[in-house]
C-alpha cells in the first residue's frame, strides 16, 4: 500500500500534532473517567467540542455541578484566542458549504499553526491539504481521548491527584503568553481579582464572578486611555 | 434519561455552541469590527487574565489549608520552571502533575 504525495505530505506534517495530541488527549480521558459517566462520552466531547482547554476545564465544572450560564461564560473566555486565529484565515477561503464550516470547526492552536506555517510544494492543492491535515489532527484527538477514558475506566491505579494537569496545563499557557507579552501587569491584575473574589465575594461562583470583573476593568482601562490615543497623530 | 446524563448533555452542547462561535466570529464579523481597538486591547490582555484566573480556580478547594495551598503551589512553579527551561508542554504538565500525585499520595497513605 502507498500513499499519494498529499497523503504522505498531510502524514508527515500531523506527525508533531500526533504526539502532542494522543498523550494529551489521553490524559483529558483519564481525567474524565474518574467522574464516573460512561467512557464513551469522552469521545462525544473529542468530536463534538473539539478544544483541549475547554474540555479539561469542563472536567472541573462538570465535577462541581457548575451551571449552563456559567459553563457557556467560561468556555467563551477561555476560547477567546481563537478570534484573533480566525482573523488570519479569512482573507484565504480554500472551500465552500460544508468543507468551509469544518475547516473553521477544526480550528485548534496547532491546526492553525501549522495551516499558516507549511510552506507547500508548487503544484499542491491547498484547499484538500487543509482539510484531510484538519481532519487527521481531530482523529488523533478523539483517538487519545477515547484510549484515556476506557482505560481509565478499567484499570485501577490510585489518580489522587491526577485533576492537577489542569492547572498545569494553565501554568503552561500562563507561562507561554507571558514569554509573548512582557508584561507583568495583566497577570498582577488578575492574581488580585481571582484571589480577591475567592476570599471575600464567593467561593462557589469565583470563576464567573472574577472573568466578569476582569472583563469590566479591561474596558474601563480601555476608555481611559483611548482619549490619549485619539490626541496622537 | 436520567438527570446526570441531561446535565452532561446539555454541558456538551453548551460547549459545543461556545467553542464554534470563538471559531467562527472572526469569518463572519470579517475585518471591519474586527480591527476595532477594544477587541484589539481584549484580545491582548484577556487570554494571560483568563490562565491566571484559571489556575487561581484550582485553589478554589483548598483555599484556607496552607498544607494543601503549599502542595499545589510548589508543584505549580516547578510547571513554570520547566516550561521555562525546556518549552515542552507535555514535560512540564507530566512533571509538575507527577510530583504532585507522589506527595499527595504519600502524605495521606
Amino acid at each position: 500500500m502507498s500513499l499519494s504525495p498529499l497523503n504522505a505530505l498531510v502524514l508527515r506534517t500531523s506527525l508533531p500534532v500526533m504526539f502532542g495530541y494522543i498523550p494529551l488527549g489521553a490524559a483529558f480521558g483519564v481525567l474524565f473517567s474518574a467522574l464516573d459517566y460512561h467512557w464513551l462520552w469522552a469521545s462525544v466531547m473529542a468530536t463534538f467540542i473539539y478544544a483541549g482547554a475547554a474540555q479539561f476545564l469542563a472536567v472541573g465544572l462538570l465535577a462541581n455541578q457548575a451551571g449552563l450560564m456559567e459553563i457557556a461564560v467560561a468556555t467563551l473566555l477561555l476560547n477567546s484566542r481563537h478570534l484573533f486565529y480566525g482573523l488570519t484565515l479569512v482573507g484565504q477561503q480554500d472551500h465552500r458549504g460544508w468543507r468551509r464550516l469544518y475547516q473553521i470547526f477544526s480550528l485548534t492552536d496547532e491546526t492553525y499553526s501549522l495551516l499558516v506555517a507549511t510552506d507547500l510544494p508548487a503544484g499542491t492543492d491547498r484547499g484538500r491539504f487543509r482539510l484531510r491535515l484538519s481532519a487527521l489532527h481531530q482523529l488523533y484527538w478523539v483517538c487519545g481521548c477515547t484510549l484515556g477514558a476506557w482505560a481509565g475506566s478499567r484499570l485501577s491505579f490510585n489518580t489522587d491527584g491526577i485533576a492537577f494537569v489542569l492547572p498545569a496545563l494553565f501554568m503552561v499557557l500562563a507561562t507561554e503568553q507571558y514569554r509573548h507579552l512582557r508584561d507583568w501587569r495583566p497577570f498582577a491584575m488578575a492574581l488580585l481579582i481571582g484571589l480577591g473574589t475567592l476570599l471575600l465575594i464567593s467561593r462557589e461562583h469565583m470563576l464567573l464572578i472574577a472573568i466578569l470583573l476582569s472583563l469590566s476593568v479591561l474596558i474601563l482601562l480601555f476608555r481611559r486611555q483611548q482619549p490619549a490615543r485619539a490626541e496622537q497623530p | 434519561m436520567t438527570e446526570t446524563t441531561l446535565y452532561l448533555l446539555s454541558a456538551i452542547a453548551v460547549m459545543t455552541a461556545a467553542t464554534f462561535t470563538t471559531r467562527l466570529l472572526p469569518f463572519v464579523l470579517l475585518y471591519r469590527v474586527s480591527d476595532h481597538p477594544l477587541l484589539t486591547w481584549l484580545g491582548r490582555f484577556l487570554p494571560p487574565m483568563m490562565m491566571v484566573l484559571l489556575i487561581v480556580y484550582a485553589f478554589k478547594d483548598s483555599a484556607g489549608e496552607a498544607r494543601a495551598v503549599l502542595l499545589q503551589l510548589s508543584c505549580l512553579l516547578l510547571v513554570a520552571l520547566l516550561q521555562l527551561l525546556f518549552r515542552q508542554a507535555l514535560v512540564s504538565i507530566a512533571g509538575g502533575t507527577a510530583l504532585y500525585m507522589f506527595l499527595l499520595q504519600s502524605a495521606g497513605g
